[in-house]
């Protein structure tokens, strides 16, 4: 380190400001990114009747009126049920797929991965308006199970590659040590791959019942009068009225995102921590 | 833990009958490769025999397919004489110990050991005493409720031993199980699991590359290379009559060297190394018809095997290179002018001449210990 | 001593054996398991991904004889022309703004350490497990006329009356940076976390200075993290539907809007897929690009 003489001093003053000029710099990127995703919360409780902020008077009315409301109270139901199933399907099928991909010789493994990941990389776009219009001709737009199969088919490849990942990190040896021991396919799943896979399972149905529960574009294009989407819903208000009850629906998504995501994490770092202490 | 309390421990044992297992023409292609290249192989009931060899020898593919995780391309597969080269692994009943312990990281000890029980349906008191019999043979007791990652290697070896044997099944095969262990432990794991299998009587198979680990614990060696047999035997047999150069020089220290046949005695072929000296030497297998005169043969004679000699008649004339001091016993590097170098083994008792570097020295052996190929 | 008997060198064996060896692997799911096991999903994309999307492609080119007036249509009419054009414009813009942003914090991150690395992870986590429809709503609450920047404004006393922010393309521009920040971050973050630390410190000790330090060696170690950073943001912003539609308005159509527009107000579903497999092509050409360039990058950064 250089030393301080007077000479020097100059220098690191300059430094100290550059510095502090970084960190500014910085601090202002990380305001840009934390503020929009917060600012819905305060406006939630906003006591006027329509869209102001900061907001003058501070009230809890626009969640009464979400919770008495029978049109936004059908779509969050729906919507959080669509994302259920979703997430069922996705793992079920998800698990077959991987348990294929990783522990299997079967041929054309790399065709079949394109094809499972392939929605990941279509704008969510061009899958909603082929979808909505084969949904058309089959009268779907709007079903239950029409939006749980988009669904399934936008979080399935999430789930796919936690689960690959998952699998590939766990010791082959383990199912033969136990198939050695008188466990078949079955049991060795039940006992072992099962358990060994808890984490990755947990992440992966967090992702996806995230993924369907914010899923808008597809959402906006297979909703219909049957049914609509908690997504759907909003997009349609904000272009129609705007008032605050739109952040209270923002804000209960905050919640549960961030409650789901975040004890996903929590459970991550609970289990490195453990794991760290063992070896 | 002393041997006394070893013995203790594996008096309670009651002996099983081991399973025979028969390897009859066994051949294992993957694609164009061939790690198995036809092997026959007989293991009586009760045996200890170590399929010993360098990597990609193809004794672990043959383990494979004696577990069942591999099919054979070509051959059967038998366990006490039923066909089970299509049975799956789980139905075959044998214990199996892998080189990476492979336990069961989010069960507990007994849970582990208990684990090949409830796959047989025992119940819950069953499986607990069974298990907490098992672990207290390998001596673990007290360490039930022990997760798998808060042991040592040699302690995991242990577990993985106990719930490989905890149903007494008939044959038991290791794949390199001491392999991650250091010396002194991988040498009592050896005693242990030798004793282990003598007084539990199971058939056990086991892959090493290790030569001192299989001359220690085998009844039997199969040594194999390039996914053959070179040669089935005791110990013993392998070690005075390696049948060919491999098995000579992969167990055991072997020198090796060039010579040419000059005639044939009653018991021993004479031949001469390259430095000109004339030495006698007996085939491995002793009915060998001796080659004609003039054609060049690989003689193997063992470090220990070799005599120092005062100066005298008929003996190999060598200079003294290295002397190297191993506790137990001096190991001279001797060179015999063009015909290379010989390692000879003195005990440190021994009489005899003690040369030093540079020293001339005489060489001697006993027809019957150098082996001519 | 035991002679040694080995069969015959090992022949082909039978097709009967080897369709057996096939079919019944012990290692891991025999092939008819495993094919069973991906049967359910892959059917299931047939059906409501592959086929939907074939279909749409379809009606761009035969309505019902093969054409490509809805492709000449897009080249020739100006106003869509300049649509597509607006949404490379804005792509571009918002990915060289993402990055400009983005760099800086991702080497600020992987400078820390301890409590302040995981509220800082915490930080970028927090906008990506928001919902985009969300975030998207927030600029609106941000950017309206009594909206949270013009009270702002208007209570500093910069400006008397508010400004129109919202439904143009700055604020598009703005939004979707927003959105798209956090996927240029992570993969620059973690290109430069996997940077060796000792590397920067050699450099020092061979006379570099700090700016040169970066230049000769962070920087360029860090380019696969900045490609996939890049590729990304700037693949997701021109097929982005959701902030467009919000934020921008009627008079800034993007291409997704484009497309959605097309769809439902005009039921001109040929024109429509016309759109849509121009997005998808150049998307798959970009993923494309995207495999070779980190293939080739890794070569280079070894």
């Amino acid at each position: 380190m250089t030393p301080c003489s007077g000479v020097q001093q100059p220098r690191n003053l300059s430094r100290r400001f550059a510095r502090a000029l970084w960190t500014g710099l910085c601090g202002a990127v990380f305001l840009f990114l934390l503020l929009p995703t917060v600012v819905v919360i305060p406006a939630s409780f906003s006591a006027a009747k329509y869209f102001s902020f900061p907001p003058a008077t501070w009230s809890v009315r626009w969640y009464v009126a979400y919770f008495h409301d029978e049109d936004w109270l059908a779509a969050t139901s729906f919507s959080l049920e669509i994302a259920l199933l979703s997430t069922v399907v996705a793992l079920v099928l998800g698990v077959l797929v991987s348990l294929a991909l990783v522990r299997s010789e079967l041929p054309g493994k790399a065709a079949i991965r394109a094809i499972v990941l392939a929605p990941m990389i279509v704008p969510h776009i061009v899958i909603a308006v082929a979808m909505y219009l084969v949904y058309m001709r089959w009268d779907l737009v709007g079903t239950l199970p029409g939006l749980v199969l988009a669904h399934t088919v936008v979080c399935v490849p999430l789930v796919v590659i936690n689960l690959s990942t998952g699998l590939q990190k766990m010791d082959p040896s383990l199912e033969m040590a136990a198939a050695s021991m008188g466990a078949d396919r079955i049991a060795a799943f039940r006992w072992v791959t099962l358990p060994l896979l808890a984490p990755s399972l947990a992440t992966a149905a967090a992702f996806s019942f995230i993924t369907s529960l914010d899923e808008a574009v597809i959402s906006y294009f297979l909703s219909g009068s049957q049914g609509k989407t908690l997504t759907r819903k909003m997009f349609e208000d904000i272009d129609f009225d705007l008032s605050p009850i739109i952040a209270v629906a923002s804000t209960l998504i905050i919640v549960v995102s961030v409650a789901l995501m975040g004890s996903i994490e929590l459970l991550r770092a609970r289990n490195a921590r453990l794991a760290a202490r063992e070896a | 833990m002393s041997l006394a309390s070893l013995r203790d421990r594996l008096s309670i044992i009651e002996p099983i009958r081991g399973g025979a297992v028969s390897i009859d023409a066994v051949v294992k292609h993957y694609g164009s490769q061939t790690a198995v290249a036809g092997v026959n192989l007989e293991i009586e009931p009760g045996e200890f025999v170590a399929l010993l060899g360098p990597s990609g020898s193809g004794k672990t593919t043959l383990l494979m397919m004696i577990a069942g995780f591999e099919q054979a391309s070509e051959g059967a597969v038998r366990i006490d004489g039923a066909d089970v080269s299509w049975m799956p692994p789980h139905r075959r009943n044998i214990g199996m110990v892998f080189q990476k312990y492979a336990l069961f990281p989010h069960m507990t000890l007994i849970e582990n050991v208990a684990f090949p029980l409830r796959m047989r349906g025992h119940t819950a008191t069953e499986r607990k005493r069974d298990a907490a019999a098992a672990l207290r043979l390998v001596g673990l007791d007290g360490m039930e409720r022990r997760l798998p990652g808060q042991l040592s290697g040699g302690q995991q070896q242990r577990v993985a031993l106990a719930r490989a044997i905890v149903y007494r099944p008939p044959v038991l095969l290791m794949d390199e199980p001491l392999g991650a262990l250091d010396k002194k432990l991988r040498e009592r794991m050896q005693i242990e699991i030798k004793r282990l299998q003598a007084s539990l009587g199971a058939t056990v198979i086991f892959v090493t590359h290790d030569q001192d680990e299989a001359l220690t614990m085998a009844d039997r060696i199969a040594v194999m290379n390039h996914g053959k047999i070179e040669q089935v035997g005791t110990p013993i047999d392998l070690y005075e009559r390696p049948a060919n150069v491999f098995v000579a020089s992969f167990i055991g220290e072997t020198n090796l060297l060039e010579a040419i046949i000059v005639g044939a005695e009653e018991s021993a072929w004479v031949l001469r190394l390259v430095n000109g000296s004339v030495v006698r030497a007996t085939p491995a297998a002793a009915s060998t018809p001796v080659p004609a005169n003039g054609k060049t043969v690989k003689m193997a004679i063992r470090p220990e095997r070799i005599v120092l000699r005062e100066p005298g008649e008929g003996l190999v004339r060598g200079t003294v290179g290295e002397v190297i001091y191993a506790g137990s016993s001096l190991i001279y590097f001797i060179q015999i002018g063009d015909a290379g170098s010989l390692t000879v083994r003195v005990p440190v008792q021994s009489i005899g001449p003690r040369p030093s570097r540079g020293d001339t020295v005489f060489l001697s052996w006993d027809a019957v210990n150098a082996l001519a190929y | 001593m035991e002679a040694i008997a080995s069969a015959a060198p090992a022949k082909d064996a039978s097709i009967g054996r080897r369709v057996a060896l096939l079919m019944r692997n012990s290692k891991g799911f025999p092939i008819p398991l495993a094919v069973a096991m991906v049967a359910p999903l892959l059917i299931g994309l047939a059906v409501a991904f592959v086929q939907p999307v074939g279909q749409l492609l379809a009606t761009s080119l035969w309505h019902p004889d093969f054409t490509l007036v809805e492709y000449q249509r897009i080249g020739a009419t100006p106003l869509y022309f300049r649509i597509i054009a607006r949404t490379f414009l804005l792509a571009t813009t918002v990915t060289v703004a993402a990055l400009l942003l983005g760099y800086p914090v991702a080497l600020f991150l992987a400078r820390l350490s301890g409590w302040r690395l995981t509220v800082a992870t915490a930080c970028i986590m927090l906008p990506l497990w928001t919902s985009v429809l969300v975030r998207s709503y927030s600029w609106i609450v941000i950017l309206q006329r009594n909206g949270l920047l013009n009270t702002f404004l208007q209570w500093l006393g910069v400006i008397n009356a508010p400004l129109p922010l919202l439904y143009n393309e700055l604020a598009v521009v703005v939004a979707m940076t927003h959105v798209l920040l956090p996927y240029m971050i992570l993969p620059i973050w973690a290109a430069l976390r996997a940077m060796p630390r000792d590397l920067p410190l050699a450099a020092e000790s061979l006379g570099a200075n700090g700016p040169r330090v970066f230049w000769h060696v962070v920087l360029p170690l860090s380019m696969p993290g900045v490609a996939s950073g890049t590729l990304m943001v700037f693949i997701l912003a021109l097929g982005f539907y959701v902030t467009p539609a919000l934020v921008g308005g009627p008079r800034t159509l993007m291409l997704a809007t484009l497309i959605g527009q097309q769809t439902i107000e005009l039921l001109n579903w040929p024109f429509a897929g016309a759109l849509a497999a121009v997005l998808l092509v150049t998307t798959l050409v970009l993923v494309a690009a995207f495999n070779r360039f980190l293939g080739l990058d890794k070569k280079a950064a070894s």
